[in-house]
Order: structure tokens, then C-alpha cells, then sequence
């Protein structure tokens, strides 16, 4: 009796690897942003294996939290190096997402069947934000430490509950060492949640299985393949040829990533801003407060709503709608397509305005506010949510494409 | 898709050129963080100039021996005046308490300096001290107003005034050029050059490990653009029966 029998009769091993990986048929025509998925796990391992090594020489304290960062960049063998890797992976980790993202919107992988699976992705998009935004307070620089208070703030807009919920979430009355015990307890938990929850992602993707860049359900197409009579025609199994494939996408991104952490870890004040190289000082506001590139665009969304009455309140909403109304969209496409490839010219009007507003916004959250910026992000404010809150009526009048029977290569 | 992704950098470049602000121009700093010998005159300068006040804390003097190609005697003999331990990290005496009262500030620990503000920053600063006789150090600097700091490399640079001319906006008047008073112990090309070398040993201080970084960096990119042609090249057999 060989070990593997002995194994699968004590555990389904060779039943989960046939089911979800060897006899797991996905699309054969997958492009270029199919590769976003499998590198997003990549980064979060990534971030998960530098992080639990940051943690052995990283001190909590805020005393001590500033000059622990440089003594894992001077001292620790190979800190400077995993440092890196962690700060460099934070934003690999969204700009691999908003790639991911960005292709679910366009080939519509939210659509109906995959309506759970896409929400299940905005709470791992949620939980991710959660866990940069603490983790950025952990190096108590001048930018983590203004950066928190300043979204700390915001929760504090709410009316009535605001004050006791910023007291709830500092522990103290301003961002201290409290705040910065927690948020590490919370930065070292998070992770393996966001890795539960994206486990989760997986399970419901492979009850539906993938999309396709042509929106066609394989599933429902003829079936038959060269490896087994009942499985979709345009199916091929993930292994050997996604994972063949995918290893060529992450060596792909290593070199990009790679190229960042030997030559611009920095990337222009980008990944790690300039002021954040000053410890923390409670006595000293920065001239600007600029929170990290990924929180920008709804930074610069929250400033662009003006105050009522003296209140943020409505930016914090405006805000909060800004990343909550990705949970709906499942419902707001009526388009009887799903991939852009055959949707009309509207849709790829308004894909395009959403991309360009995101992008604006994103800079504009850098920057100092002006009249003349204000007004910019006001607008892009609002085409940003007339993306989402008029595409029941434009997706619906406009003209598209017949779709064909079996997915194009 | 090229085709919509050349629209949408079109559509952003216009935004991005407002950027840009109207501060200070600074002076590029052109350092060279290979070079031992200025590296080495920074040192000097930085333990004889700035470390009556300023710490670089989380710098050790045998690292820095060793990066800047002195031996460890020669720094112990000529670098080191507040402790006797190569180990140890670059302290300074003075408590932060006396700091304060003598200066108004805490002197900051410079380690990160050049990390923080910049070398170009560094450069045009400690070159742009100029006599203003409202301060109570005798000084002001154009790049950072009203700092605490007084002129300390006087007897090198001597002391110069600032010209500034109307603002046209209205507001504060903007700084035009400096006029050299009364000539220090250097020219201002020898002073230039000194404050270049100590601008480069304060960005070897923010990141001592920067060339290992960029030597490591090179085998670790063509170790990578190799395996993506291999995995390129399995990629393409595994798939010839796809299509």
C-alpha cells in the first residue's frame, strides 16, 4: 500500500487536488488580467512571511517602535531586505488588486452566477484596507502618526456615537502608544483572517467557475475535451496549464517587484513618504498630511463633499458610499452582455471616464487643497458615482454585440 | 485595449502638469555615494561640525568604518570623542533638556535626515544662512525660516546677506540672491565642496546599506529575467496542445 492510498483514505488529498486543480477545467482563453489572482495570493504570502519576520525585532511601543524600524534596517541581517519587501508588497498588493478588480468590472465577473464571489472580494478589498491602514501607523514616522489621526478623525464626525467611538478605537483621546498596541495586535491578526476569507474567495469561485475576457459560461457550452467527456469543451485543466502560465506572470511581476525594492523603495516618496522617515511628534503638525497613494482617491473624496454645519459627516459618508457601492454592482449592470468585448460604446465610455476620475482622484488626494483641485475632485466625485448609480439605464440602452457560441482565442 | 489605455494617459497628463509649487529653489546636491574619500571628509566634518548637537543615533562607528573604507584605529583616533567603543552608536553629550533651553528646540538626530528632507534640501540649507539681525542666533536661513539653528560653519563660509526684491503678488518678498559680506576661511566653491561632502555622508547615514542594496539588486534581476524566459519557454511546450 503506497503512503498517498494511505493518506486518501484517511484524507480526500488526491479528491481536493483532482477537483480543484488537476481536473479543474478553467476558460482556455484567458488574457493577460487573468494573472492578477493567483499574484494578489503571491503578495499576501509575501506580506504575511516578511510581516511575521518584521515582528521578531519589531517593538510595539511608542518609544521604541521608531528605532526598532531602523534597527531591523541596520542591524537585523537581511532586515533592510524584508523591510523592504513588506513596504514594497503593501503597494504591489493594491495595485495588483485594482488590476484584479479592474478586470472583474470589465469582463463583468460579477455578474449573475458570481454575484457572492465579487462580494466576498470587496470584503477582502475591506479587510486589505483595514490591515495597510494599521500597519502604516506601525512605524510611528510623522506620516503614520498624522495619517491616523486624521483618519481616526473621521470616524469621530459621526454625530452623537463619534466622540466615544474614537475614544473605542485610540484607546486614548489622540493616536498614543495605546493606539499603537492595538493596531499592531490587529495588524498581526488581520492577515490570517484576510487569508481565510480568501480561501472563501476560491471555494465559491470554483462552485461557479471562471469567467471568461468573453463573458461566455464554458459550463453551459458543449462538452468534451481531450481529458474527460463531461468537461466543458473550452475547459482545459488549471494544472499543468494555469499554473504553467502563472508562474510566468509571477516571474514577470518579481522583476517589476524586484526592480522597486533594489532601486526605488522610496518610488518617489510614493511607497514610503519622505516625512515618515522623522519619528512621530504629537507637538508637530506636518504642513500636509497626505495619506498613502491607495487611500487617495477616497481621501480625495471625502475632502471634495463640503462640510454641513461645521460636520464632515457628509464627506465620511460620501466616503464610505464610495467603496460600499461596489457591493452592488452585481445589480446595477442590466446589460444582457457581460464582457466589454461586447458591450457597446456607452459602457466603454463610461469604463474609461471611471478609470481617468479614479486615477484623478487618486493624485488629487496628494496634493494640497485648492479652489481649482476642489472643484476637479468635485467632478470627479460625481462622475464617479454616476458610474455606478446611472449604469441600470445606460447599460441597459446600450447596443451590443451578439455573442458568440464558444470563447474566441 | 492599447488603444484605451492611451486614452486614459492622455486624459490624465494635463492634470498632472498643475503640479509642482512655487517653494524655494534648491540646488542639486550631485553627490556620489561611491566616493570613500568624500565620503570620509563628510565624516570629519560631521563629528567636528555638527556633532556638539546633533546625534546620529541609530549609526554605529564600526559600520561606518567599515562602509567608508577607514579602519576601526582611524576612527577610534580621529572620529570618535564620546565614547571609547567601536560598537557603539554616534551619541552626542548633550542632554535634550539643555538643548532645549539653549536653542529653544531639540536639535534633531540627523540618521534620517537626508532621507527626510532630501539632499537637495540639505544642500541649498545649510549653504543659505544669511545675517538677520531679529533673530536671536544672528541668523536666518532662506530654506527654512526662522530655524534655530545658528550659522555654526561661519568661520568657513563667512557671513553673508540676503537680497530680496518685491513680491509682485503682494505677500512676503521673495529671495533674489546672497551677497557675501565678510569672506570666511574657504571660497565659496571650497565651501560648496565640503558641504557637498558632508551631504553625502549624511545620506550614507540614512541608508548605510544602500550600494549592498543596489549591488544585490543587479544579480537578483538577472537571475529573475532568466527564469521568466524558462518559464516563458515551459509555458509555450505545456500549451502547444491548447491551440
Amino acid at each position: 500500500m503506497s503512503l498517498l492510498s494511505w493518506i486518501d483514505e484517511r484524507y480526500p488529498l488526491t479528491k481536493v487536488w483532482n477537483e480543484h486543480l488537476a481536473q479543474y477545467y478553467a476558460p482556455k482563453n484567458f488574457n493577460f488580467w487573468y494573472f492578477f489572482g493567483s499574484l494578489a495570493m503571491l503578495v499576501l504570502v509575501n506580506q504575511i512571511l516578511t510581516g511575521v519576520w518584521l515582528a521578531m525585532s519589531y517593538k510595539p511601543d511608542a518609544n521604541l517602535a521608531f528605532g526598532s524600524v531602523e534597527y531591523i534596517m541596520r542591524d537585523v541581517n537581511w532586515g533592510w531586505l524584508i523591510r523592504y519587501m513588506h513596504s514594497t508588497g503593501a503597494s504591489a498588493f493594491f495595485i495588483v488588486i485594482y488590476l484584479h478588480m479592474f478586470r472583474g468590472l470589465i469582463y463583468g465577473s460579477y455578474r449573475q452566477p458570481r454575484e457572492l464571489l465579487w462580494i466576498i472580494g470587496v470584503i477582502i478589498y475591506i479587510l486589505m484596507m483595514a490591515t495597510a491602514f494599521m500597519g502604516y501607523l506601525l512605524p510611528w514616522g510623522q506620516m503614520s502618526f498624522w495619517g491616523a489621526q486624521v483618519i481616526v478623525n473621521l470616524f469621530t464626525a459621526i454625530p452623537v456615537i463619534g466622540e466615544d467611538l474614537g475614544v473605542w478605537i485610540r484607546g486614548d483621546y489622540v493616536i498614543s502608544d495605546a493606539t499603537l498596541n492595538r493596531f499592531f495586535a490587529l495588524h498581526f491578526l488581520l492577515p490570517f483572517i484576510l487569508a481565510a476569507v480568501v480561501f472563501i474567495h476560491i471555494v465559491a469561485l470554483h462552485k461557479v467557475g471562471s469567467n471568461n475576457p468573453d463573458g461566455i459560461e464554458i459550463k453551459k457550452g458543449p462538452k468534451g475535451n481531450r481529458w474527460s467527456k463531461d468537461a466543458p469543451a473550452d475547459g482545459i485543466p488549471f494544472h499543468p496549464y494555469y499554473s504553467v502560465k502563472d508562474i510566468v506572470g509571477v516571474a514577470g511581476f518579481l522583476f517589476l517587484f524586484a526592480l522597486v525594492i533594489f532601486y526605488a523603495p522610496e518610488m518617489g516618496g510614493f511607497f514610503l513618504e519622505y516625512p515618515n522617515f522623522e519619528p512621530a511628534n504629537p507637538m508637530k503638525t506636518p504642513e500636509h498630511i497626505a495619506p498613502v497613494w491607495y487611500f487617495t482617491p477616497f481621501y480625495a473624496i471625502l475632502r471634495a463633499v463640503p462640510s454641513v454645519a461645521g460636520s464632515a459627516f457628509p464627506g465620511v459618508v460620501a466616503m464610505g458610499a464610495s467603496i460600499a457601492i461596489f457591493f452592488f454592482l452585481p445589480w446595477l449592470d442590466r446589460s444582457p452582455v457581460k464582457s466589454i468585448r461586447y458591450k457597446g460604446p456607452i459602457f466603454k465610455a463610461w469604463i474609461a471616464i471611471f478609470v481617468v476620475c479614479f486615477v484623478v482622484l487618486g493624485y488629487l488626494g496628494v496634493q494640497p487643497a485648492t479652489p481649482g483641485k476642489t472643484l476637479l475632485a468635485q467632478i470627479c466625485t460625481v462622475l464617479y458615482f454616476a458610474f455606478f448609480l446611472l449604469m441600470p439605464i445606460y447599460s441597459k440602452m446600450d447596443k451590443t454585440k451578439p455573442v458568440p457560441e464558444r470563447v474566441t482565442q | 485595449m492599447r488603444k484605451l489605455i492611451s486614452l486614459f494617459l492622455l486624459a490624465i497628463v494635463p492634470v498632472l502638469g498643475w503640479a509642482g509649487g512655487g517653494n524655494i529653489h534648491l540646488d542639486h546636491a550631485d553627490i556620489d555615494p561611491t566616493d570613500q574619500a568624500s565620503l570620509q571628509r563628510g565624516a570629519k566634518f560631521f563629528v567636528n561640525y555638527c556633532m556638539g548637537c546633533h546625534s546620529a543615533k541609530y549609526q554605529r562607528y564600526n559600520r561606518m568604518a567599515q562602509d567608508i573604507g577607514l579602519t576601526e584605529e582611524q576612527v577610534k583616533a580621529n572620529l570618535m570623542f564620546t565614547t571609547e567603543k567601536i560598537g557603539d552608536t554616534m551619541e552626542i553629550a548633550m542632554s535634550s533638556a539643555d538643548a532645549n533651553k539653549f536653542f529653544g528646540t531639540t536639535p534633531p538626530d540627523l540618521s534620517l535626515i537626508a532621507r527626510s528632507r532630501g539632499v537637495d534640501w540639505l544642500y541649498t540649507y545649510l549653504r543659505s544662512f544669511y545675517i538677520d539681525e531679529a533673530r536671536p542666533t544672528g541668523v536666518n536661513n532662506v530654506v527654512f525660516k526662522d530655524v534655530g539653528m545658528p550659522h555654526v560653519m561661519w568661520d568657513l563660509q563667512g557671513w553673508q546677506k540676503a537680497i530680496f526684491k518685491e513680491n509682485e503678488h503682494g505677500g512676503e518678498p521673495v529671495f533674489e540672491r546672497f551677497e557675501l559680506v565678510k569672506p570666511g576661511s574657504m571660497t565659496p566653491e571650497q565651501f560648496d565642496g565640503a558641504i557637498r561632502d558632508l551631504v553625502n555622508f549624511l545620506d550614507y547615514v540614512g541608508e548605510p546599506y544602500k550600494l549592498e542594496r543596489q549591488r544585490l539588486g543587479v544579480k537578483v534581476l538577472l537571475f529573475l529575467a532568466i527564469f521568466f524566459v524558462l518559464a516563458y519557454l515551459l509555458k509555450k511546450e505545456y500549451w502547444k496542445d491548447v491551440h
